[in-house]
């Protein structure tokens, strides 16, 4: 296990190294400097602004200092807003977008795991066939989509909830909901075909065999067993979510990290679009590494399958 | 008590029929290939086939609606902005007064040939890779899974982001820009059952016939496993086509007029609040309805090529 650890975290970081050095080097192959627009023609502003930014050095300084400022984890100022740095953004930004992601995933796993037991136990069954039409019509609906929407009908015909910003529980509602549609479904659908398989094993027949009771049976030895693959895809699951949130994040007005990330991408402001790609992908990176570790505890039969190496 | 006497067996009763040498080895029913009998399991799956149904309806107005529509999509036209739909424009127009209907199916063309487009190139470029790190195996095999695991950690639409904003939205962007990451699942799912297969008897039946490594790939190893790579095609249009749509939503898709449905549904974005519903219903509602059918034809595939997994 510590082996397999310490190669899963080698592994790690060397993907945050690829995501840094393309990131940087993609950044750099756009011809021109990020001054070129009318307002600093002025060639001796244009050499201090270059200079300030430091992009007056040659690029493989430039790389080091770069790798430098990843570890020390200081992405200098921003470009268009050039009295704030990067980090100043993803400080504000951050907090409000970890806690849309986590309530969202806190809703999806908890509705979609129940959902996904009961149209399991409920085989074929009415329960089953409207928590799969609803699987399916959630992985098929785009969040941005039904976003737009739910302000529609809940917030601006209904006015039961407010249709922007994350000031209050009340406000979370909506851009939770529109986020954790697609992602519930997935994990119900998962849940409900594991779950099935499970229930056909000799151990359950075993179990009721000897005479535990329904709900023990289901959440202590069906569940247990069924939950393995909702754990495998929470890694793709959380990236999920967290790109999500940059629309959501555009149609609520929520002042989160993706709005950010959106903003600067719009006015190509290269320390931001370069501060938050790397700061978002490590920590994506470093979820999956958490995933694989738990996983690998969940279930020791992973190091097996490893190695006989098929996929 | 009523015994019951058995009745004297008769030696008539184990004389041999007579036998027919001629026809005894003759084929009476038609024999099913692996394609035909796939066929006819996906045939009994009428969501699948409703899906199946619809993309072909899709595909045949993305041809040539544009062509017979009467109105011009070109030139801004003031006197028509923001029509419901009506009997002229069905479903109405925007605020440069064109056709919704028309552009949703110039919308349709664009988000089809993305989907199909990038399928392909991960088809080809995973069914390489894959192909030869599961046939070579050994320590090849091992630096490219090493490669394929990096890759693997990397948030996808980050990249595609990234590189966007690079090279500047087209079409040919996003397409490059989504195979550029969207490979590695195609060549992870080749890789498996290249694996699985090569192992089998009728490839070292094949070997021991004198065929070489060419002749081996493509007439055992590539035919068999077709199923799992059309399910994978089936699934990545879907998921390029949501790709697609999410970048035009964050303002990084093609531009006018041949507007994608990511495009339309962008641009109703603001005037969504003034009543103007039918301008996002309509590529919302075709968004949907495409990855929804592609959905159900991608399971209803997986159902019918690979029923050992069935999920």
């Amino acid at each position: 296990m510590a082996i397999y650890i310490v190669k899963r975290f080698f592994m790690m970081i060397a993907t945050i190294l690829i995501i840094a050095t393309l990131t940087f080097f993609l950044m750099h192959s756009i011809p021109g400097s990020p001054f070129d627009d009318e307002r600093t023609s002025n060639p001796t502003i244009q050499a201090n602004l270059e200079k300030y930014y430091k992009l007056d050095q040659p690029t493989h300084i430039q790389y080091l200092n770069y790798l430098k400022a990843i570890v020390t984890f200081d992405f200098g100022p921003s470009i268009k807003k050039p009295n704030e740095s990067v980090n100043t953004q993803l400080a504000r930004g951050f907090p409000i977008s970890l806690e849309l992601g986590l309530v969202t995933i806190l809703v999806a796993v908890l509705s979609g795991i129940t959902l996904g037991t009961f149209a399991a136990l409920r085989h074929n069954g009415i329960v089953d066939y409207g928590a799969m039409a609803f699987a399916v019509i959630g992985i098929s609906v785009p969040n941005f989509v039904l976003a737009t929407l739910l302000i529609q009908q809940l917030a601006v015909n209904l006015q039961w909830l407010p249709p922007a910003t994350w000031s209050s529980p009340k406000h979370m509602i909506l851009p939770t909901l529109a986020l954790a549609t697609g992602p519930t479904a997935i994990i119900a659908r998962l849940t409900r075909s594991s779950m099935l398989e499970v229930l056909t094993q000799d151990y359950m027949k075993m179990a009721r065999a000897k005479g535990l009771s329904p709900f023990r049976i289901v959440f202590r030895h069906a569940l247990r067993n069924a939950l393995m693959p909702v754990v495998t895809i929470m890694g793709t699951m959380l990236a999920g979510i967290l790109t999500g949130t940059f629309v959501i994040e555009r149609i609520f007005a929520i002042p989160g990290m993706g709005k950010y990330f959106v903003e600067s991408i719009n006015n190509r402001d290269y320390p931001v679009i370069m501060g938050s790609t790397v700061f978002y992908s490590a920590f994506l990176v470093f979820m999956l590494f958490l995933v694989d570790i738990v996983y690998g505890f969940l279930d020791p039969r992973i190091k097996l399958h490893r190695k006989e190496g098929d996929a | 008590m009523v015994s019951h006497q058995p009745p004297q067996a008769q030696d008539e009763w184990f004389k041999p029929i007579a036998k027919d040498t001629e026809k005894a080895e003759t084929v009476v029913r038609p024999s099913l290939s692996y394609w035909k009998d796939a066929w006819r399991r996906l045939r009994q799956n009428k969501l699948a086939m409703s899906g199946l149904f619809f993309l072909v309806l899709l595909t045949l107005f993305a041809i040539f609606a544009p062509i017979l529509s009467p109105h011009d999509i070109t030139t801004t036209q003031y006197a028509k902005q923001n029509l419901p739909p009506s009997s002229e424009h069905w479903f109405g127009t925007d605020e440069k007064g064109w056709d919704v209907f028309t552009r949703t199916w110039y919308g349709a063309r664009v988000s089809l040939f993305v989907g199909v487009a990038a399928a392909l190139i991960d088809f080809f470029i995973g069914i390489i890779y894959g192909g030869v790190s599961g046939y070579k195996g050994g320590r090849t095999d091992s630096v490219m899974m090493r490669i394929i695991e990096v890759l693997y950690g990397l948030p996808h639409l980050l990249v595609v982001i990234l590189l966007m904003v690079i090279m500047g939205s087209s079409l040919t962007t996003i397409i490059v820009a989504l195979t550029i990451t969207g490979w590695v699942g195609m060549a992870r799912i080749v890789r498996g059952q290249v694996l699985q297969i090569k192992n089998y008897e009728f490839v070292t039946a094949s070997k021991s016939f004198g065929a070489r490594t060419p002749r081996i790939i493509r007439r055992n190893l590539l035919p068999n496993t077709m199923g799992p790579i059309i399910v994978q095609m089936t699934l990545t249009v879907p998921s390029a086509i949501f790709a697609e749509a999410f970048l035009s939503f964050l303002g990084l898709g093609i531009s006018a007029p041949f507007a994608s449905w990511g495009v339309m549904a962008n641009d109703a974005l603001p005037v969504i609040l003034s009543g103007h519903w039918w301008r996002l219903f309509f590529p919302a509602f075709f968004i949907s309805m495409t990855m929804f059918a592609f959905n159900v034809l991608g399971d209803g595939m997986q159902d019918a090529l690979d029923p050992k997994l069935r999920r």
